[in-house]
């Protein structure tokens, strides 16, 4: 099963009311698709249409041999409680919750998934670390880990570098494309023009009354000079 | 007479193991719940409660219904409800909204009272109830069976949604995108707030229920770093004050539900100190 995203038509919204045209665009395994467009184009709408959060105005989604709490999401930086006490273990194992249906305490399975998770975005030693004590960088890594123990087929990702020193954003970068590299598609919101070129496979441009989608290639033809400015 | 032969003489009345027994419970539930409602910016929902517990009960004996426990219960079930629901992101909300609860429960119950009520020392019971007086040490055998069970139940239920309240107290969105069934836990977790704060009312009054909601979380929260640790924390600190507290009041005659709060701040300033000496 190649394919993880199928919109055809997809018109996000907010009760009824759409948000942007309607969208096509299809995303594959070992995909990384920038998605990029103007401030209030309607992109995190369409994260949250994807995620299943808001149902669409029109259109139809599909995720084939995915469920929805198997989509590891990473969401904009909310703030989280400053007071919240959560220990980076317990964050990132939370993403296993999806999985639990009505079982209520978490298997041998979610534990070694978190472990890896945890490994895999280099945070391995910080298990017992208070979350609120990190830095914004380290947090990331674990909000990340979070959203692989959730589902590391497809990583739906808001804006993961933006707030992030340079260095930090290279280091999420650099843990992105190693998991792209393994098979993992990616869906990221950013206004990370740069980051986006480098390392995107595709493109889906939402402007105020166009859309587009194709590869990267395809979206520099289309867009000219402006591409990535 | 020492202190332990003191306590030993007491001992030996029911009356004071089943206010121990009951009350540890309550405090160990009310403790648990502490912590994701004061999390979620609902330490006054105690308050709101409790009071709109008072107005219940108000209409009840105004109304003289038989069972007034199941009325009492069933009203502040359904105001916990709308409060939680409320108060679910705007945090300006929630508070608004129990501040006008508390206070017109609690207005419209003392006029009803005023107006229907028959008792001679209207103003006392209208005391006793806020202060909760000594009806912990006055509980029938079936009143503890029942207390003690509730709060068992309670006990058991946030065991087993344990990690799901973690999820979605700590990110209610992505909880929500997981299917991990927020919706669900919030009102779970509003019945339970509105049974045990019912219940703690028995043995604080509704006056001072937020102390044991709150206390607890919070002396915990400055002192542990995980959820986890919290948890088990204020559990602890809740069950060592009541018990405290209560043997304190039954030896010194004082109040029980003062003495218990008397207690976790005492206790609480230490905890204060401890987390103070932490972050230096």
């Amino acid at each position: 099963m190649e394919e993880r995203i199928r919109a055809r038509g997809l018109t996000p919204g907010y009760e009824g009311r759409a948000v942007s045209g309607p969208v096509d665009f299809v995303l594959r395994r070992g995909d990384w698709l920038a998605v990029l467009g103007e401030n209030g184009a309607g992109k995190t709408t369409l994260l949250r249409t994807v995620l299943g959060l808001l149902p669409p105005v029109a259109g139809c989604l599909e995720t084939p041999g995915l469920v929805p709490g198997q989509l590891g999401w990473l969401p904009q930086q909310t703030a989280v409680q400053r007071d919240m006490p959560a220990s980076v273990w317990e964050v990132a194992l939370s993403g296993r919750q999806g999985r639990r249906g009505w079982r209520p305490f978490y298997g041998r399975e979610d534990r070694a998934a978190a472990a890896r998770a945890l490994e895999q975005v280099g945070m391995a030693g910080f298990a017992r670390r208070r979350f609120r004590e990190l830095s914004g960088g380290q947090r990331q890594r674990v909000l990340l880990a979070r959203a692989l123990c959730a589902g590391d087929q497809l990583l739906l990702l808001d804006e993961p570098v933006t707030g992030l020193d340079s260095q930090a954003a290279a280091g999420m970068y650099r843990l992105l494309a190693e998991l792209n590299r393994q098979g993992t598609a990616i869906f990221m919101i950013s206004h990370d023009l740069a980051g986006a070129r480098q390392y995107a496979s595709h493109v889906l441009y939402l402007g105020a009354q166009t859309s587009f989608f194709g590869t990267r290639a395809e979206y520099e033809n289309w867009k000219g000079e402006n591409a990535w400015a | 007479m020492g202190l332990m032969q003191t306590l030993a003489l007491y001992w030996q009345y029911p009356f004071v193991r089943s206010a121990l027994a009951v009350g540890v419970l309550i405090a160990l539930c009310a403790s648990l719940l502490g912590v994701p409602l004061v999390l979620r910016r609902f330490s006054f929902i105690g308050d709101g409660l409790s009071h709109a517990a008072f107005g219940a009960m108000a209409v009840a004996s105004v109304l003289n219904l038989a069972g007034e426990m199941p009325f009492v219960l069933g009203v502040t079930v359904v105001c916990a409800v709308l409060l939680l629901r409320a108060g679910q992101n705007a945090s300006l909300r929630g508070d608004a909204a129990t501040a006008m609860l508390s206070v017109g429960a609690m207005a419209v119950g003392y006029l009803l009272m005023n107006l229907f009520g028959t008792s001679a020392n209207l103003s006392g019971d209208v005391c006793a109830t806020p202060f909760g007086a000594t009806s912990i040490l006055t509980l029938t055998a079936g009143e503890v069976w029942l207390s003690a069970a509730l709060a068992l139940g309670i006990t058991a239920v946030f065991a087993l949604f344990y990690h799901r309240i973690f999820a979605v107290t700590f990110d209610e969105d992505f909880a929500r995108a997981a299917g991990v069934g927020a919706k669900a836990c919030n009102l779970l977790l509003a019945v339970s707030a509105a049974v045990v704060i019912v219940l703690a009312m028995n043995l604080v009054g509704s006056l001072l229920v937020t102390g044991l909601v709150v206390f607890p979380a919070l002396a915990a929260m400055r002192v542990c770093g995980s959820f986890g640790g919290v948890t088990l924390c204020a559990a602890l600190f809740a069950v060592g004050c009541a018990a405290a507290g209560i043997l304190i009041a039954v030896v010194a005659g004082t109040p029980v539900g003062s003495t218990i709060v008397a207690v976790e701040i005492a206790v609480w300033g230490l905890f204060w100190l401890a987390g103070k000496r932490r972050r230096a």
